[in-house]
């Protein structure tokens, strides 16, 4: 192994910022982290980095490194060897300082979600394989990573239009539980705006706990919305006549 | 110094900590309409060190063993701790959690199941029954992110990343926190009729330790320093099992889940060396035990390649693994580049949870300080001399609600917003603006390193008189050089101004530990002193308390609340309770 490693860090707040070059001496097994803490505590003091449990349990520290949406923790340096590591944050939020951003956004839309209203007073009935289906959905560990990278939330100012694949799983979560009485249904067409993901599985790949997020939980989502507002043999019927739109963006679905 | 401003912000209630005990008392304090009730915490919602509890959360459902009860995890939870538990805590842990799980369940938790379709629960280290329920290993994000949806949807406020610096008493009564928003490092006031600390504990004062960056024990030296009194500070649990190796990760949590579902521990020789410590108990013996043992075989030359002991889970089944430890497969696999269905690892003790903390009322949770209420691990009594895995997370749910009911019920009859001391609060952004100030200071990352360094080498897992006093002067001397702790930059998200508080926080502690740590003479439960080896009876009757006068600590002792015979009857049969009703039927 090398000696040291190179890093680039963008370092800056609203008003700006840029790239500053730091070495970092090369220890076995260490993460992005781990050489930004060195840089942190023996460097730049006040270089800003949130993290809180350094174990890819809590989801605080995401940000871009080489481009790529990844937790500082669990990105090993050594896979970068002969490279030099540039960390930067996460492009979609507005930036606080450093690689810290404002995610705020994302607590004022969890707030639009109704929680499980469930059907029959705990303790529930519930076979395992049932829970299984959900509890994929329940090991989030909302680090954003997913809304980061999401090009309607990047590049679209879709913000207003969709809550974003985070969202999605967690509507899924309540949506699939066995013992839920609610309809989300309405709030996906709509505010939630699940037919505005087009599906590219770009939250998938960067989903840091591998939760299938397009196919387990968007795709059966928009599945329900079709089922709700569109029916089908009519969308059949405009298929067949080769008229392509459908009313809105979702019929593409539809079909499967 | 330039004139600064501060906002103010009024609240009914107001609770420091948004971990699963803050959430818990939020969620009770907002059940009154009109109630204003605000979360104030220090990192982002959902994020706190909840979020790490891995193995479960305790309650005696008996869904897999009918026997177990109320009474059965009460024996357990009070064997553990030595006996200097508050037995009344213990009590009312026992008989509510059940009900708090149960509650989580209609939130949206999803706990793993049984056959029967019924919450699963899995053994674990020196619980009696298989008690633990769980959420495959990362239980405590699902407890976490079940109270955050639900606070979300109380209308509760919510303030996240605010650094909290003090503790506003006025005329004895609590009156509010001061503090200032990690973001732009604006001043805030937030005044209060009651608050509840559910702040955690102080696992960062060692190197190798299980615990987030946020457990720096804020919560806890801000109401010493306002004149509330801490607990049983001696006692430090270390977790048998965190990693070893790679250097990058030592000290992060393997959870005892591992040895529940079936994990062995041996030594260099192969041995399974829980044999010579605890032959009944095995690998399911306490954590005192078990971290204790690692520590003697690496003291005996037993030790694994890079100090520890090996565990092994490999003979249950790559797919089991898998299912059951999903995140302890990934943790090694991504961190240490090791597959544990198909090889042991190592681990070594972590320093993982303090016992010891403020002194509550086991009802309501109320503290000293008129108005001010302690939650979760901030708290003491319902441990003692250590804590049972899985009691945790169930201390949260069943004392975060105490007290937010406890809050709730006090604000009911308590005065109006007590009146601000303006003066105390211009000394109070002089004081923290100062690092900014001091030149040629010392950098306060490099004073938390020093301290982590003397509570390692002088008030760890092994203790001696001697070694303890050489300690306490050390800890002294860096407490006076961190006067002059300075920072660069600006007052925008500034970790190094940050680290300043949580560092003046931990010296106060790290003190309070070493002091309690110095006057128990003998070893109980976690605390194992080398020159005292045996457990006595004299001081099974005693907790140490300790109070702060701006000056020092003083430390009395109080004595241990004494059982109701109802309860004292239950340590006479030779053997759990649920164990000796298991012939006469199951119990309610």
């Amino acid at each position: 192994m090398s000696e040291e490693f190179t890093l680039r860090v963008w370092r800056g707040d609203k008003t700006g910022g840029e790239e500053v070059e730091y070495h970092v001496p090369a220890e076995t097994g260490m993460v992005v982290l781990d050489a930004l803490h060195h840089i942190q505590h023996n460097e730049a003091p006040d270089l800003a980095v949130r993290w809180n449990c350094k174990a890819a349990h809590c989801g605080s520290c995401g940000a871009e490194v080489n481009g790529q949406p990844k937790l500082l923790c669990k990105t090993r340096m050594d896979d970068y060897v002969g490279q030099t590591v540039s960390v930067k944050p996460m492009q979609t939020f507005p930036i606080i300082k450093d690689l810290v951003t404002d995610v705020s956004w994302n607590y004022q839309v969890a707030k639009e979600i109704p929680m499980l209203e469930p059907t029959a007073p705990a303790p529930f009935n519930m076979q395992q394989i049932d829970a299984d289906r959900v509890q994929e959905f329940h090991r989030c560990i909302e680090c954003f990573l997913c809304q980061d990278t999401c090009h309607v939330l990047r590049n679209h100012e879709g913000q207003r239009q969709y809550f974003g694949p985070r969202f999605m799983i967690k509507i899924a979560e309540f949506e699939m539980h066995p013992m839920d009485g609610a309809d989300r249904v309405p709030l996906l067409a709509h505010e939630a705006g699940v037919n505005m993901c087009n599906v590219t599985k770009c939250c998938t790949e960067v989903c840091p706990q591998h939760i299938r997020i397009t196919d387990n939980a968007i795709i059966p989502l928009k599945e329900r919305v079709a089922d709700r507002y569109y029916d089908p043999v009519k969308i059949l019927l405009r298929r067949l006549s080769g008229k392509k739109n459908a009313p809105t963006g979702s019929s593409h679905k539809v079909s499967q | 110094m330039a004139h600064e401003s501060y906002e103010t912000l009024d609240y009914d209630i107001i609770i420091i900590g948004a971990g699963g005990s803050g959430l818990r008392a939020a969620v009770e304090a907002s059940q009154v309409p009109g109630l204003k009730v605000a979360v104030v915490t220090k990192s982002l919602l959902g994020k706190a060190h909840t979020v790490m509890a891995e193995g479960g959360v305790a309650a005696s459902f008996g869904n897999l063993d009918a026997p177990d009860g109320w009474q059965t995890h009460f024996y357990d939870t009070m064997r553990s701790g030595h006996f200097i538990n508050n037995y009344r805590m213990a009590e009312i842990f026992a008989k509510e959690a059940p009900e708090r799980v149960l509650e989580l369940e209609s939130w949206g938790a999803v706990f793993d199941r049984t056959k029967e379709g019924r919450i699963m629960q899995r053994p674990f280290g020196a619980h009696t029954f298989r008690r633990l329920c769980h959420i495959g290993d990362h239980t405590g994000l699902e407890l976490i992110r079940t109270m955050q949806y639900k606070s979300l949807h109380s209308g509760i406020d919510v303030f996240q990343e605010v650094t909290m610096t003090k503790l506003l008493v006025q005329d004895g009564h609590v009156a509010g926190a001061f503090g200032y928003f990690r973001e732009d490092g604006r001043f805030v006031l937030f005044r209060a009729r009651a608050v509840v600390l559910a702040t955690g504990g102080w696992g960062k004062i060692f190197k190798v330790t299980s615990n987030s960056w946020e457990s720096t024990g804020d919560g806890a030296a801000l109401a010493f320093r306002a004149g509330a009194d801490m607990m049983d500070m001696e006692m430090v649990q270390f977790h048998p099992t965190g990693m070893v190796w790679p250097p990058g990760v030592r000290g992060i949590l393997v959870t005892e889940g591992v040895r529940g579902e079936g994990g062995l521990l041996r030594n260099s020789e192969g041995e399974r060396f829980m044999q010579t410590y605890d032959p009944e108990r095995m690998e399911l013996s306490s954590r005192d035990v078990v971290a204790r043992s690692i520590f003697k075989e690496v003291q005996a030359g037993r030790g694994s390649p890079h100090g520890g002991a090996w565990l092994d889970i490999s003979h249950k089944g790559p797919e089991y693994v898998k299912a059951k430890l999903p995140g302890m497969y990934e943790q090694f696999l991504t961190l240490a580049d090791l597959d544990i269905t198909k090889e042991p690892f190592e681990v070594a003790p972590t320093c993982h949870y303090t016992m010891g903390g403020l002194r509550v009322d086991p009802e309501t949770c109320a503290t000293n300080i008129p108005g001010l209420f302690a939650a979760g691990e901030v708290a003491c009594g319902l441990h003692g001399a250590n804590r049972l895995g899985g009691n945790s997370l169930s201390d949260l749910l069943v004392f975060g609600r105490r007290a937010g009911l406890g809050a709730r019920e006090y604000v009911s009859g308590a005065p109006d917003f007590a009146p601000v001391d303006q003066a105390e609060l211009e000394a109070e952004m002089d004081r923290v603006l100062e690092p900014f100030h001091r030149e040629n200071g010392i950098n306060p990352y490099h004073v938390h390193e020093k301290l982590q360094e003397i509570m390692t080498n002088h008030a760890g897992i092994m203790r001696s008189g001697p070694v303890l006093e050489e300690g306490l002067n050390k800890l002294l001397e860096l407490k006076d050089q961190a006067r002059n702790m300075s920072i660069n930059g600006s007052r925008i998200y500034n970790p190094g101004w940050h680290a300043v508080f949580d560092v003046e926080n931990m010296l106060l502690l790290c003190e309070g530990i070493i002091r309690s740590a110095l006057e128990r003479k003998e070893s109980r439960g976690a605390h194992w002193r080398t020159d005292y080896p045996d457990e006595l009876p004299e001081w099974q009757k005693i907790n140490f308390v300790e109070s702060y006068d701006g000056e020092g600590i003083r430390i009395r002792t109080e004595p241990v609340n004494e059982m109701p015979e109802d309860l004292a009857k239950l340590f006479t049969y030779g053997k759990a309770p649920g164990l000796v009703q298991q012939s006469g039927g199951k119990e309610s």
